[in-house]
């Protein structure tokens, strides 16, 4: 095709220009849908784990769901370490579903990974959680057995601030 | 009025065109459509008052996502949105200015055609389609400006519900029944908020019937004269879309002034209190867009009097086709009307001034004075300009006007 133009420059720069100025309009009206700072400052919760006995199960909210924390006697986790991975849906070890050190505490997302109901805690047939809305049950380490729900229980993104205090998220 | 059509050239437009002619209907509305050559940057104010209205729209649309409808939580929903939403300081300001921004284009898009006499036959229609946008962008704005629940807010909510209880006979019901209680409370807010958000589809539809009404005739031009031939013309683009567009970016960068360096100039600090319904601010006053009209509502000592004035004040303007008995259109040529037109401005102006002060002394008197000289120049100056104005010579077209010297 024949030389550029000036006319032909001008076009492209000016259209370069509006897509540019058309992005950045365009950026805050998509953003302001993205979670906001009083949603993102609930990210992250801590949990005092000093009043939990052992063998209790409480829940506490985190970012809108339940969150389970479990304090494991040592018989529940060596149970937990004796399952055979053929006999798990969606094998993983005990192991790497807690911290190191911090075995006795078992932190999960309450949420069945079947179709998202809330499982009841210390029920079902393997010393876990029960989902009664279409018979998940989940084991001590909070791994489905037997139902329909596909995975194990999510295990949250968490640290020990200190031995008693924990912070999700 | 048409310029050329539009003719699909690819199988796949042909067939569509043949059933849905939204294409050539663009094409003849917005790109061929013959506009006067001799517009000037007045002219810009119709296409800016559309973006204005989508822009709000947009902004409104995204606020209400984040916003509370009740008396509990509107105050601290608006705070949540100026601190914790992404960009919500940005998309709170742009919509509370836009506001300002879109009455000071609705008044010079109003002054611009009662100077140039956009109003005449055959374009009467359109004048009154536009009172009616006005009239529903007031109480847009009026429902709007209640919702952050301020102090201010809740006053104004107040002082214009209480209005209608000037009405004999059934006014107090009224004033309940819009109410929803016994005074502005939860139930006001609530069926306001529904309210400012269907109203500005509504103001869509009626624009889309002034557009249309305007393009039956055609646009107006500085000269008032008819169009005599397609030499008086341009089409629609590139000319107008591109002196549209610049005229655009400069209100924007207006609008952009407020938002980014004084957005909280034109509001009242006031409304930074939440609302208290037992304690009245010190003065209370609307946004400035609305003070020539609270002015007048003041100015009238009695209390149904003051309110027939203030609707009056405005329905007087739908009339102004037939109150102006002039046969010449643009100001440009009418000597006399032109220096009553700029003191009409300062009229309004100075009711605007009024409007902000407190209903004391002198400067009630002057409000007095100035809301008779404002019904007077629309009850006895307009119609009797036309019988004895002597008009200057018209040019004999547009491309003569546009072509030969302009002497002011």
């Amino acid at each position: 095709m024949a030389e550029p133009t000036r006319r032909d420059f001008l076009y492209i720069a000016t259209a370069t220009m509006g897509a540019v100025g058309a992005a950045a309009t365009v950026w805050p009206f998509i953003n302001q849908m993205n979670p906001d700072a009083s949603v993102l400052a609930l990210a992250a919760t801590e949990v005092n784990l000093a009043p939990i006995e052992q063998g209790q199960i409480i829940t506490i909210k985190w970012r809108g769901k339940p969150v389970f924390i479990f304090h494991r006697t040592k018989k529940t986790i060596d149970e937990a370490r004796a399952v055979k991975s053929g006999d798990l849906p969606d094998p993983q070890p005990d192991e790497a579903r807690v911290k190191k050190g911090h075995d006795q505490w078992l932190v999960l997302v309450g949420v069945c990974t079947h179709l998202g109901c809330v499982p009841l805690g210390h029920q079902g047939d393997y010393n876990g959680w029960f989902c009664p809305c279409h018979g998940s049950h989940y084991d001590s380490s909070g791994r489905i057995r037997k139902g329909p729900a596909p995975a194990n229980l999510e295990v949250p993104p968490y640290e020990f601030v200190s031995d008693t205090m924990v912070r999700i998220g | 009025m048409s310029g050329q059509t539009y003719q699909p050239q690819s199988r796949f437009m042909k067939w569509f065109e043949a059933r849905l002619p939204i294409v050539g209907f663009v094409y003849s509305t917005l790109l061929t459509y013959p506009t006067p050559r001799n517009l000037n940057y007045w002219w810009t104010f119709g296409g800016i008052l559309t973006f204005m209205l989508v822009a709000q729209i947009v902004t409104g649309v995204v606020l209400a996502m984040h916003y509370t409808p009740t008396s509990a939580g509107a105050f601290d929903s608006v705070e949540h949105i100026m601190r914790n939403v992404n960009y919500g300081w940005l998309l709170r300001y742009i919509h509370a200015n836009g506001a300002s921004m879109f009455f000071l284009a609705v008044y010079i898009h109003i002054f611009r055609g009662l100077y140039y006499g956009s109003y005449k036959e055959p374009r009467e229609v359109l004048w009154i389609l536009g009172v009616i946008i006005f009239l529903l962008m007031m109480a847009t704005a009026f429902m709007g400006y209640v919702l952050p629940w301020g102090q201010m807010s809740f006053w104004a909510a107040t002082v214009i519900t209480n209005l209608f209880s000037a009405i004999p006979g059934f006014g107090k019901a009224i004033t309940l029944w819009l109410w929803g209680g016994y005074a502005v409370d939860n139930p006001t807010l609530v069926r306001f908020y529904s309210l400012h958000y269907l109203l500005p589809f509504m103001i869509f539809g009626v624009v889309v019937l002034h557009i249309w009404a305007l393009h039956v005739p055609g646009n107006n031009n500085p000269a008032g004269i008819d169009v005599k031939s397609d030499k008086d013309m341009l089409s629609f683009h590139p000319y107008m879309t591109v002196k549209d567009n610049f005229a655009l970016v400069l209100f924007l960068i207006v609008l952009a002034w407020l938002v980014f360096y004084i957005p909280n100039y034109l509001g009242h600090s006031d409304n930074y209190i939440p609302a208290n319904p037992l304690q009245t601010p010190p003065h209370i006053v609307p946004e400035w867009y609305f003070l020539p009209y609270y002015a007048i509502l003041r100015a009238i000592p009695d209390k149904l009097l003051g309110v027939v004035a203030l609707f009056a004040s405005i329905g007087v303007l739908a009339f102004v086709p037939w109150l102006d008995t002039s046969k010449v259109r643009s100001a440009r040529f009418r000597p006399l009307y032109k220096q009553f037109f700029w003191i009409l401005v300062i009229c309004g102006i100075g009711l605007g001034y009024l409007g902000s002060k407190p209903p004391e002394g002198g400067y009630v008197i002057a409000a007095r004075i100035l809301t008779a000289y404002y019904f007077f120049h629309f009850l006895v100056i307009l119609p009797l300009l036309g019988y004895i104005e002597k008009p200057r010579p018209l040019p004999a077209s547009i491309s003569e006007a546009v072509l030969k010297p302009r002497k002011a």
